[in-house]
């Protein structure tokens, strides 16, 4: 393998949705982040106050990882080949192998393990993915979708990686698509994908979930005014703020990146309530940075006072927005 | 959000790199635009680390003192809690805990000992001896 055709390397917003939208694209089928995003049903609000990491609660902006994956092959019906290993060395093995065949995949691992990401950004986290498109010099070469250029990365680090134990081992979760077509009626899996996203955000079953779920958490920020540990307090609100912007999301929480597959949608269809729908997304984004500025303002002045009701009225006006999104789209032809 | 609104508050954090956000143009259309940071992620991701750093110092007090095993120290050094420690080494939180406590420590296999020094980036004299700056 010694010549190994350059990769058009593309940055995306969020690591699952940039893989596939690569994925796709580079396998003959080209489609924008947000499409996949959209079709593949990636967005929701979920509050999950008994499940906790680091002692903090689940609090979610998009599905859970591996949705994406899943989403886009049901609703265009494109087969991924997907592939976890227990063993490293048969891993590498293969992954070699696709290589020198000429595939292109993507690769689940661990952030904490990758030695390209910077020192601040090395949590234990295990469900992000990347590409790897070739060997050169007994090294990776990988197109990270959330990097800004191509990187490399060494087989032993990479091995780390992918084998990383703990919350959603990767297991050497290896996939990519085949048998790809070049074009594919998008109007029904546009169609379904949203009604299916809105009676999600509408009326899950459970308060934790969609507008509901945001509401709830809205009334947990305001009954932080009475909790005794204000260290707990500044975790809280700040681990708000980094589910929200500091991990992939295109900003407010994936809201941006969701109104920009309600523009693209309302040109395919050529319906103009999605455009419409795509402006309201928006404006919710913009409340929710604005929620994010006053949480993190919240997290950083240390004994001052903190109006927890305004800013539990913010999470309020954007389940509000939303719900008015999700209204208008819950029944579109 | 406004392309003209994009933050470029070049924030430490992001080591230097860019990251990608949807934002409209001028004519109203999305498109993805580079951002060095937004000053909020910055003042969250340092709380975090703040309150990590102020875990580890704690617990390098309490290894000189004798009530704790470096492993705490470390820990925190690495932005974990005992129950993700406890799951990237694959082992009980409990397990942890009481690796936690210096008579325990002191008697750990060597092969123990690597494991934890290899998910510390460090090696296993560094671990036992907590000769490092911060």
């Amino acid at each position: 393998m010694d010549s190994v055709a350059p990769f058009p390397h593309r940055q995306y917003a969020h690591c699952e949705s940039g893989v596939v939208a690569a994925l796709l694209t580079h396998y003959g089928l080209a489609i924008s982040e947000p499409m996949v995003f959209g079709i593949s049903g990636g967005l929701t609000f979920a509050y999950i106050p008994f499940i906790k990491i680091t002692n903090l609660p689940i609090i979610s902006y998009r599905m859970f990882p591996h949705a994406i994956i899943q989403g886009i092959q049901k609703r265009l019906g494109i087969r991924f080949r997907t592939h976890t290993y227990r063993d490293p060395a048969r891993a590498h093995g293969e992954l070699v192998t696709l290589l020198s065949e000429g595939r292109v995949v993507g690769l689940q691992t661990s952030v904490y393990w990758l030695p390209y990401f910077p020192d601040e950004m090395r949590f234990q986290f295990n469900a992000h993915n990347l590409i790897v498109y070739g060997m050169e010099d007994g090294q990776f070469l990988v197109s990270d979708p959330i990097a800004d250029h191509l990187v490399r990365i060494a087989p032993a680090d990479l091995e780390n990686a992918r084998f990383a134990k703990g919350t959603l081992a990767p297991r050497g979760f290896l996939y990519y698509p085949e048998r790809v077509p070049s074009s594919i009626a998008m109007e029904e899996p546009i169609r379904k994908a949203i009604r299916k996203t809105a009676q999600m955000m509408l009326y899950a079953p459970v308060p934790l979930i969609g507008v509901k779920g945001i509401r709830t958490l809205a009334g947990r920020i305001e009954r932080l005014r009475r909790h005794p540990d204000q260290r707990y307090v500044r975790n809280f609100l700040g681990h708000i703020v980094r589910m929200q912007e500091e991990i992939g999301t295109g900003g407010g929480g994936f809201r941006f990146m969701y109104a920009a597959f309600l523009q693209e949608a309302g040109e395919t269809l050529g319906l103009p309530v999605l455009k419409e729908a795509s402006l309201r997304m928006t404006e919710a984004g913009d409340l929710w940075r604005t929620f994010a500025l006053a949480c993190a303002r919240a997290c950083k002045r240390k004994g001052e006072p903190v109006d927890f009701t305004a800013i539990a009225n913010l999470a309020r006006q954007c389940a509000d927005f939303e719900q008015q999104v999700f209204r208008m789209l819950r029944r579109i032809e | 959000m406004r392309i003209d609104e994009t933050p470029q508050d070049h924030i430490r954090t992001l080591g230097g790199e860019t990251k990608a956000l949807y934002v409209l143009d001028d004519d109203g259309r999305y498109t993805t635009a580079r951002t060095t940071g937004w000053e909020v992620e910055e003042i969250v991701l340092n709380q975090v680390i703040e309150d990590f750093q102020a875990k580890a110092e704690e617990a390098r007090r309490r290894v000189r003192a004798g009530e704790t095993s470096p492993i705490e120290y470390y820990m925190y050094k690495n932005w974990m809690d005992p129950l993700t420690l406890a799951q990237a080494m694959g082992l009980f939180r409990w397990q942890v805990r009481r690796h936690f406590r210096p008579a325990v420590f002191a008697r750990l296999s060597e092969a123990r000992l690597r494991a934890y020094a290899r998910l510390f980036h460090i090696d296993v004299q560094m671990l036992k001896t907590l000769k490092e700056d911060p």
